[in-house]
């Protein structure tokens, strides 16, 4: 506990929190601007830092402390453009701000004035956006779970408190029983956000009616499919709402301990969410006697070693108790027996965050969004071939159309749109010809992809799917645990397999082995990342069955990716000896033959490294 | 006491049990390979797989871990069943060609060859990494001496460091319990050679004071009349010199 943590007073009964809260939207009203800028991982790394810092020593500068508020805020979602800065309360949206534009920024700041070359430009056009909701990214966006992430500085409660955030647990311990949440939990429709999409509040009444003195309440942060990161982002950015979440379901199931299990390699994630826990400790809105309600519950965090397989729940529970993260069969729930063999909740992180949103709503008001079956919003980490990359929140039901093209902006560079592949690893590769298909738990599965983490891969015509599929797989591969053998043996052997196929050795028969294999998998593998192994390479067969057979049967690769198979050519035609392949040929393969004459390729020296079709702006290099 | 159906038949059995352990006692034959009734069920061969039919909906499921449950239909030879056990077997039998239990095993399925390309060499000996030993060590014995290091195709059974045996009480319980004789164990006079797929250690035998035959490991001695409480004196003598006092 630091300094800060010891001068929070305790709050002890729903009045005093709801003073306090009164009492801090006076002071923030108080100012009249406030500058948010977003450091969210993804503008850490564009240098969000050193302008949150330069915004903070200029204000300071000009002694406007008392009318402009500095805050620095968890990620906004939209990290193509980073690093992101919004003056509110207008929400004025400047994109890709550096060091250099902030005191221009603040000149404006007081009177409203606008720097308009900061401003997002609609791509194709010369349109500039100025107000964030009008920016085509985040207009069709719902951002009900996700939006606080752009108005609070995570690592302040007041900030958390002022924005109404912890009405939700008041309201439950002093107006609600146990049963009431689970009741509206379960009417609200909502499903677990980490995948499975079991349904939350069947889960916590299993808990709840599971016999057992001690009952644990887990919160599953080991987020690590390739292209997904909105747990992360909602830990780092918005700490309190899980907490919060994670408190009522502890409160519904009568659980008095619980976790939050992080990989390691989230470190502001970890940072947020202890100094979250001691503020909120500090407060008495954690630890004994809740808020003065008696109830009592306490948090602490686990620190996962990045293994894949430890976000599979029996597997996190084993890490959890300090032994290898291996999964068992889960013909016992966890909600029975699971941590230490005792009724465990374990809830993903953004379905935690939702929990107090319908507390707070209702549950009628939440299942009002979303499709029959799939309640409420899913954020999405929308990455890959598209022009706008980030974090997105929709409704469930939103086409994918409406999320790659009007969210996402099309495809980059006017190629054409191949695949996209949701759900992770295990999920799966839909075509063109899914795109108007709504998003939701059960359509996703139906088309042989699935919801999974949320994680959205767009691919374009220049990318191969069988290459795909052997990346998926040996990522899976890489990360199996090993414990059974269809998952360690049966992955090492499908992707020996696709080596063999990519490589233009692939056989009559490869295909079927592989639908064997599959098989093998999805029925027999001990586990979820086993049996889901071989979506990669089941939905790629069912929608790009071609692509394989090009590679096996003409030794060809259509997409042009896998080097075994392709050549670069010089076309003649197009080519007026500009040079620039020579230049950017690492190998020396490609030689000038005087003006206006065609360059010409050795295929004996060249190395394939794409370089010369990357550099021609005339076509003049050729894929075969 | 619940009723279940297995292969048509019914039965009753206890709540505790599982699928496997009513099937084998009503000698109905389901083929394991990292079940034994000496340490828990794992789970890991997934030889030992059934279809099991509960309210409507067919699964897979491990019968050494499936606890019995009313009114479910168990089938131990589906078309289903059958095909993944087969491929299951022709994996392992890639890994570990020259293992003559899973080759029998094989042959009772009817696969005498497999699909994919024999491990190089076998590197992997005839380990399939199913962790009996591993558990007999530390379930049985107590003693954690070797373990399952590495994980996914890496995974290995190893000593600690790949060399470090002073945990191993060389009683052998992992060579005897090892399905595939992956491990071996030899008595070599006042040696006993024991060699894990991933070293190999001689061990020390104790001497009969009365006869002079070796007669166990001088490090399993030692644990006994540690965890016994028992005097040393009490194992001076081999076991059939004992009988003669």
């Amino acid at each position: 506990m630091d300094i800060e943590e010891k001068t929070l007073k305790r709050l002890n009964s729903p009045q005093e929190l709801e003073a306090l809260r009164q009492e801090l939207q006076r002071a923030s009203s108080a100012k009249s601007k406030t500058i948010t800028i977003c450091c969210g991982t993804g503008c850490l790394a564009y240098g969000g830092a050193k302008v949150a810092q330069g915004f903070k020593d200029e204000i300071k500068a000009r002694g406007l402390e008392n009318e402009i508020e500095v805050k620095t805020t968890g990620c906004h979602g939209f990290c193509e453009r980073g690093p992101l800065v919004v003056i509110r309360p207008e929400n004025v949206l400047y994109q890709r701000v550096k060091p250099t534009d902030i005191g221009e920024i603040v000149d404006t700041v007081k009177d409203g004035n606008i720097v308009d070359r900061l401003l997002y430009t609609i791509p194709g056009t010369k349109t500039k956006v100025a107000h964030e909701h009008d920016v085509p990214f985040y207009k069709k966006q719902m951002r009900l779970v996700f939006g606080a992430n752009g108005y609070i500085d995570p690592t302040s409660i007041e900030d958390y408190i002022g924005c109404g955030g912890y009405t939700a647990l008041a309201k439950t311990l002093y107006s609600m029983t146990p049963d009431e949440v689970i009741s509206e939990v379960k009417k609200s429709g909502l499903r677990g956000r980490g995948g499975g999409g079991f349904a939350t509040g069947a889960k916590w009444q299993s808990t709840q009616e599971a016999h057992g003195d001690t009952k644990y309440v887990i919160c599953n942060c080991d987020e690590g499919d390739p292209g997904a990161f909105m747990d992360r982002s909602l830990m780092e950015g918005n700490p309190h709402a899980i907490l919060e979440g994670m408190v009522i379901a502890a409160f519904a199931v009568g659980a008095h301990e619980g976790y939050i299990y992080i990989r390691n390699e989230y470190p502001v994630a970890v940072k947020h969410a202890e100094r979250a826990i001691a503020q909120a400790e500090a407060m008495g809105l954690l630890g004994r006697n809740i808020l003065g309600s008696g109830f009592d519950f306490t948090v602490k965090i686990n620190r996962g070693g990045g293994a894949f397989v430890c976000g599979e729940s029996t597997a996190l529970m084993a890490s959890l108790e300090g032994r290898v993260g291996e999964p068992r069969a889960k013909y016992i729930h966890t909600s029975e027996r699971g941590l230490w063999d005792q009724p465990t909740v374990l809830n993903n992180v953004e379905t935690l965050a939702n929990v107090p949103l319908i507390i707070n709503k209702g549950s009628q008001w939440y299942s009002g969004i979303g499709t029959a079956n799939s309640k409420g919003t899913k954020i999405f980490s929308l990455v890959g071939k598209v022009n706008n990359t980030g974090l997105i929140e929709v409704p469930m039901g939103i086409t994918l159309r409406e999320i790659i093209y009007d969210i996402g902006g099309g495809i980059p560079k006017n190629k054409k749109f191949k695949a996209i592949q949701t759900g992770g690893p295990s999920g799966g590769c839909l075509p063109e010809s899914r795109l108007d298909m709504p998003v939701d738990f059960d359509e996703l599965t139906r088309a042989g992809s699935m919801m999974g983490s949320g994680a959205m891969i767009v691919m374009d015509e220049d990318n191969c799917m069988v290459d795909i599929a052997r990346y998926f797989l040996s990522f899976l591969e890489g990360e199996s645990c090993g414990k059974c053998v269809p998952c360690r043996e049966g992955l090492k052997r499908m992707r020996q397999i696709l080596d063999r196929i990519i490589s233009g050795r692939g056989e009559d028969g490869d295909i079927e082995l592989l639908e064997d294999l599959s098989e093998t998998l999805t029925w027999g593998a001990l586990c979820g990342l086993g049996s889901g192994a071989a979506n990669p390479i089941m939905s790629t067969l069912r929608y790009f069955r071609d692509e394989y057979e090009s590679h096996i049967r003409e030794k060809r690769c259509p997409a042009g990716v896998c080097k075994p198979l392709i050549t670069y050519n010089i076309v003649e035609a197009n080519c007026p000896n500009c040079t620039l392949c020579i230049k950017a040929c690492p190998a020396g393969a490609i030689t000038g033959r005087g003006k206006k004459v065609p360059v010409v390729l050795d295929q004996s020296k060249c190395t394939k490294c794409g370089a010369c079709f990357d550099v021609c702006r005339l076509n003049a290099v050729e894929v075969r | 006491m619940v009723k279940i159906n297995i292969n048509g038949r019914d039965f009753e059995a206890e709540p505790c049990q599982t699928v496997l352990s009513v099937a084998q006692s009503a000698g109905i034959d389901i083929p394991t390979l990292c079940h034994t009734e000496a340490v828990a069920d794992y789970g890991a061969c997934r030889i030992c797989l059934v279809e099991v039919e509960r309210r409507g909906r067919k699964r897979l499921v491990t019968s050494c871990l499936y606890p019995v449950e009313e009114g479910i239909k168990v089938t131990t030879d589906s078309e289903r069943v059958k095909k993944v056990r087969k491929t299951i077997i022709e994996l392992l039998l890639a890994r570990c060609p020259d293992s003559q239990a899973i080759r029998e095993m094989a042959e009772n399925m009817g696969v005498t060859e497999s699909r994919f390309a024999l491990e190089e060499k076998a590197e992997t000996g005839s380990c399939i990494l199913c962790g009996l030993c591993t558990r007999v060590c530390s379930e049985v014995v107590g003693a954690s001496a070797i373990s399952l290091v590495n994980r996914g195709t890496a995974r290995e059974v190893a000593l600690p460091f790949y060399d470090e045996a002073s945990s191993c009480i060389a009683c052998g319980s992992c060579a005897y319990i090892c399905p595939t004789g992956a491990i071996s164990l030899v008595d070599a006079g006042s040696k006993r050679i024991i060699s894990w797929p991933n070293g190999t250690v001689d061990f020390q035998m104790k001497q009969c004071t009365r006869c002079g035959s070796h007669y166990a490991p001088v490090r399993q001695v030692e644990y006994m009349i540690e965890s016994s409480g028992l005097s040393p004196t009490e194992f001076e003598l081999c076991p059939d010199c004992r009988k003669l006092d």
